[in-house]
């Protein structure tokens, strides 16, 4: 569903992102796995257009996404650090977007807005909320539309432990009804039971890109953690693509 | 939008205008005088105003427009949605703290004239700070910049022609003078509204020039046509 092929991109003299090539499919759970600074965020912003790279090409549903915006309908991003309009509501926001995208009030997935509880504090101002409930109000967003493809950054961060539980609930239904998910994450433990595949980016480039019981299988681990961890430390790090 | 109109600072900068045309006019019995301190006053005053609040508005929302581009929605369809937000909120503050109070006390032609070119110089100078805050993504540069433009337009470029004229004194200037001033909105603003007023009479020959070219409605659509493109071109960029 996602094909990028030779994604390059480099900002002043820092290459970011060298030479990748991964192919997504429907279905599929796929955690972005890497050290800081490895690209993670970048090729996700490629993916949604923000940042264009500079060679190499990325297609979605088979086409090209390059001056393209209209394949945007189909994603729903949830950014790490949710920033909004300081005197702008809850309820405004969501309106505000629900503007953007020209769809109506019944075609919106608002379950987790009331697992949240932020049906019940609507009219309260951006800028008297916490970090953890801006997360809140950016992962009902990202679900908002019942995206084909979700991108989620750093989901769980900043959110308390039942709200934690509840957006990966929500994020296993979406699983289950064959939705792409990315999510990026240093908080391995949440992923252990939610991923089926794992690209690991380290310094640009692509690792590798396994599913999980393979990367099990290689590592002898069955904690997600363990197994990157023995990845990492391993000598010599192969290069294996799609599987 | 809502949200921006109810930012503290837009209701102050109405509330400062407010005041400004309220005890100028209070002030002064002459009511030309007023509109002159008025006059130059709206001139340093809107592009200040619209340039910085509009650059840090941008700054500040920087990730929230990202979030909404990572909705299906043209870039440059956003961008302009945002302009006009910011736009209509500095129009709104402006017109209700210079636009009606000098409209309503001093009703003449000139009052309409400061009214509308108030109005344009905010237009004008939102656009070019949208444009100045997409370019560069570092806060202070950008914010950097926008002092940059106001000086140049305000102070730098009025000192620039003032050269231009001292050093060629015997060439005939007239034509061109009229062309280096089209180049700055602001100047086009103070000539159009110094225009309505009678005190024209003592710019003498170049006042007589200007009277001759801007006074005219040919002049007045011009001078409209160029704030218009001053306003175009930097949307057409951002």
């Amino acid at each position: 569903m996602i094909v990028t092929e030779n994604i390059s991109k480099s900002f002043g003299k820092l290459k970011v992102l060298n030479n990748i090539s991964m192919t997504c499919d429907k279905g599929e759970t796929i955690s972005l796995i890497g050290p800081n600074s490895s690209g993670k965020t970048t090729l996700i912003k490629c993916l949604l257009g923000m940042v264009l790279p500079d060679s190499g090409k990325i297609y979605f549903d088979n086409k090209d996404i390059s001056g393209s915006w209209q394949y945007r309908d189909s994603i729903g991003y949830m950014p790490q650090i949710g920033r909004y309009p300081e005197n702008m509501t809850i309820g405004e926001v969501f309106d505000m977007i629900l503007d953007l995208r020209k769809k109506k009030e019944d075609e919106t997935d608002r379950e987790l807005i009331h697992s949240f509880g932020l049906d019940l504090i609507l009219k309260k101002r951006m800028r008297t909320l916490s970090g953890g409930t801006r997360q809140k109000v950016s992962a009902s967003l990202a679900f908002f539309f019942h995206p084909k493809v979700l991108i989620l950054d750093e989901p769980t961060a900043g959110l308390d432990p039942v709200a934690s539980e509840m957006l990966k609930e929500k994020i296993r239904k979406e699983k289950e009804k064959g939705r792409l998910i990315f999510i990026t994450s240093h908080i391995l433990s949440d992923l252990d039971d939610l991923v089926t595949r794992v690209i690991y980016l380290q310094e640009g480039k692509v690792l590798f890109h396994k599913s999980i019981k393979q990367l099990r299988a290689d590592t002898g681990e069955e904690k997600l953690s363990r197994a990157i961890a023995s990845v990492m430390k391993s000598s010599e790090p192969k290069l294996s693509d799609v599987n | 939008m809502a949200d921006i109109l109810r930012s503290r600072i837009i209701i102050v900068y109405t509330l400062f205008l407010l005041a400004i045309s309220l005890s100028i006019f209070n002030l002064e019995n002459n009511a030309s005088k007023g509109m002159l301190s008025m006059l130059n006053i709206i001139l340093i005053i809107v592009p200040l105003v619209s340039l910085i609040f509009s650059t840090i508005y941008m700054y500040n929302s920087s990730e929230f427009i990202e979030l909404l581009l990572s909705q299906p929605i043209r870039r440059g369809q956003l961008l302009l949605s945002i302009y006009a937000g910011v736009c209509f909120s500095l129009l709104v503050a402006f017109a209700i703290g210079a636009a009606l109070p000098v409209v309503i006390m001093v009703g003449n032609s000139t009052a309409y004239m400061m009214a509308g070119a108030g109005l344009a110089l905010t237009a004008i100078f939102v656009a070019m700070a949208v444009l100045g805050s997409v370019i560069t993504r570092d806060k202070a540069k950008g914010i950097g910049i926008a002092i940059m433009l106001w000086l140049y337009f305000s102070l730098f470029y009025d000192a620039l022609l003032l050269l231009v004229m001292f050093q060629f004194g015997d060439y005939p200037l007239e034509k061109t003078m009229l062309v280096l001033c089209s180049l700055n909105p602001v100047d086009l603003a103070r000539i159009v509204i110094l225009l309505q007023m009678d005190i024209s009479a003592l710019m003498g020959y170049t006042g007589a020039l200007y009277d001759q070219f801007f006074g005219s409605s040919a002049g007045i659509i011009f001078s409209a046509s160029l704030m218009s493109l001053w306003l175009a071109v930097p949307l057409w960029f951002t």
